[in-house]
């Protein structure tokens, strides 16, 4: 189905099928419960969860594939989201065109920086790309403020133009919308003690990134693919097999840079502000971590780790003393006091610490991320089934 | 004159006179052997035929053309194949997946952003791509990662990419170095059989005698990166000027 051959069907339905009863998967407990707190069905969050999700599934283009590890696709993000914003403010606060220019300006801005940043490798590469990452960053909050806002960051105006909207009243204020549907728009339904909230903007984000996942399995599984992960193999083979292997890396760019344009415009969408801090190293060091987290060069992983990443970050950092001596309320005072003091550096604010942690311990004992542990997992469960399901012992050839 | 014409190469790392002034003329449709002792030039001398070095002196013309300045994917481009003294393959891809590319690289050209439609549906290519694993003997193996190949295996893995490209110059550095014996005569088959199927010259460096005297038709002999003589095997095995370059000016070994 879709051109895709059934595995990779069946991988796409999954994915759809989660997504669109997130509210309800990421909802599972009760509200006013203890444990209310590990609810991750709210719009921002779930919002999030998709869109970092795009800009994941990007990078693991680039990353997963040729191996080229950019410290710098912050930058595209950032770009993309001061490109939607500008749309918003000139054109219309509809988000059709503030997300296409977003695809745009990025892709645009990631042809200039690959095309430098690609004539080296390994290492190098690396560094020119934080560099440049670094250098937007540093121009968007000084000379480039007409533009970006500087340390106030951008959001739409009552009194900007949008020649396409109606003019807004003092008072009102401008909401993205698609064609009337604001982002925003929330439905909430109550059922015994959960409440699920269904939102406009998250189903628009979670379409997007189905599509983005769509065509990210087409290009894992054509020839265009196959050359990048050529690339990673063994790069001098392919120069001596008369293949051209800098367009291939730079197509890689743009396109992961197209989709990392495309996040920020949906991020402008979603909220409508951006800073420049959005275009900083370290939110280009953590689509690194979620890529690897979930297992680099594989097509669910990428997903998998920037929900992971982003749900630790606002649900483990929401955690703090108050709620941990509601857990341990029950235990006598003194191991109480204990055991929260040894718990407590690793939530609340310390939440970077168990991501460390975590991270650590993924790189060592499953190098391919948590689709590798999930595949040791479900080996353990097949070994133990008797083989009765294939008597002409036949195994499917790997693709 | 023949399809590969060296003429006055030399080539200089710093201080060191890598080639002097190498003239060399491979005829077409012959295997042609280019041995010597350790630190001859042998290796410098084909890279700068596959456009890794670029000489400082002289020309080098393949088919009339030029080589010069043209990167290593162009010159593949013009019809010249490698095969490397350790296999080049990649060793994260399939066996299958191994032998198309070199066909998509013959079929698409240096660069085709062919993103959308999948591998398995380039019919063309996945049947030639099959059709060359089964003339390498290697049709049961095209599963397997490349790189859990044997040596031998991954010897002929690379040639037979090497050859679905159908080449017109195959240079081949040192095929069978680390091999065991077994794998060096199959190999001494597999190169014997190209050269009488397939309208294709083979320029071959090798240290092993036993390999240059089963194949080469002729041989050029380089010390101290100048060729010393051309001829035919018969003629080089007794040559004085051979057995100084191999064995020393005195005859003290006697």
């Amino acid at each position: 189905m879709f051109g895709l051959t059934k595995r990779d069907t069946t991988l796409l339905l999954v994915v759809a099928v989660l997504t669109i009863f997130a509210p309800f998967i990421l909802n599972p407990f009760p509200e006013g419960s203890a444990m209310a707190q590990f609810n991750a069905g709210y719009p921002d969050l779930m919002q999030r969860l998709v869109i970092f999700g795009i800009f994941a599934i990007g990078f693991n283009i680039l990353f997963g594939l040729t191996g080229y590890l950019s410290f710098g696709h912050a930058a595209f993000l950032g770009v993309g989201s001061y490109a939607a914003i500008w749309m918003m403010k000139l054109l219309t606060m509809n988000v059709i065109p503030a997300i296409m220019i977003s695809v745009l300006v990025a892709g645009l801005f990631s042809l200039l920086v690959g095309w430098i940043s690609l004539r080296r490798s390994g290492i190098y590469f690396s560094i020119l790309t934080l560099a440049f990452a670094q250098m937007s960053y540093s121009l968007a909050y000084s000379v480039l403020t007409p533009i970006t806002g500087g340390e106030t960051g951008l959001q739409p105006k009552v009194n900007d133009p949008r020649i396409l909207d109606a003019a807004l009243t003092e008072g009102q204020n401008p909401r993205a919308n698609l064609f009337g549907l604001e982002m925003g728009t929330s439905y909430e339904m109550a059922v015994g003690g959960w409440i699920f909230t269904f939102n406009a903007g998250y189903y628009i984000a979670a379409i997007v990134m189905l599509l983005a996942f769509y065509l990210s399995i087409r290009i894992f599984r054509s020839p265009f693919g196959m050359m990048l992960r050529a690339v990673k193999s063994n790069q001098q083979r392919l120069n001596y097999t008369g293949l051209n292997a800098k367009p291939y890396t730079l197509a890689a760019f743009v396109i992961s840079g197209m989709y990392a344009g495309l996040a920020g415009g949906l991020l402008v969408a979603m909220d409508t502000q951006v800073g420049a801090e959005r275009m900083f190293w370290t939110a280009s060091g953590e689509v690194v971590l979620m890529t690897i987290l979930g297992g680099a060069g594989t097509l669910i992983g990428p997903v998998l780790g920037a929900g992971f990443i982003k749900y630790m970050e606002n649900i483990v950092s929401k955690i703090n003393k108050t709620v941990l001596e509601q857990w341990f309320a029950f235990m006598p005072d003194g191991i109480e006091d204990f055991f929260i003091t040894i718990v407590y550096p690793f939530v609340g604010k310390g939440w970077h610490l168990t991501l460390g942690l975590l991270f650590m311990m993924v790189v060592i004992f499953l190098p391919g991320g948590l689709v590798q542990g999930g595949q040791k997992v479900a080996g353990l469960f097949k070994r133990k089934k008797p083989v009765d399901d294939k008597p002409d012992g036949k195994t499917t050839p790997a693709e | 004159m023949g399809i590969l014409e060296v003429k006055n190469v030399g080539k200089r790392f710093g201080g060191l006179q890598a080639l002097g002034d190498v003239n060399l003329s491979v005829a077409e449709r012959t295997v042609h052997a280019i041995i010597g002792p350790n630190g001859a030039g042998k290796s410098t001398l084909l890279n700068c035929l596959v456009g890794k070095l670029i000489p400082d002196t002289g020309s080098v013309m393949f088919d009339g053309q030029s080589v010069l300045g043209r990167r290593p994917h162009e010159i593949n481009q013009m019809g010249i194949s490698r095969v490397f003294q350790t296999p080049e393959i990649f060793g994260d891809l399939s066996v299958l997946e191994n032998m198309m590319i070199p066909c998509f690289a013959k079929r698409d050209g240096a660069f085709e952003l062919n993103a959308i439609s999948s591998v398995m549906s380039q019919k063309d290519v996945v049947e030639r791509a099959r059709h060359m694993l089964d003339e390498m003997n290697m049709a049961d193996k095209q599963g397997m990662h490349a790189s859990s190949l044997s040596r031998g295996d991954k010897r002929r893995l690379e040639i037979g990419m090497c050859l679905s490209q159908e080449p017109r110059l195959l240079l081949l550095d040192e095929p069978t170095a680390g091999m065991a014996r077994a794998d060096t005569n199959n190999t001494i088959d597999l190169l014997k059989q190209i050269s009488e199927e397939r309208d294709i010259t083979i320029a071959i460096i090798e240290h092993d005698m036993h390999v240059v005297f089963s194949l080469a038709e002729r041989i050029t002999v380089l010390a101290q990166g100048t060729p010393l003589v051309e001829d035919t095997p018969d003629n080089i095995k007794g040559h004085p000027k051979v057995r100084e370059a191999y064995l020393g000016e005195t005859q003290t070994a006697a």
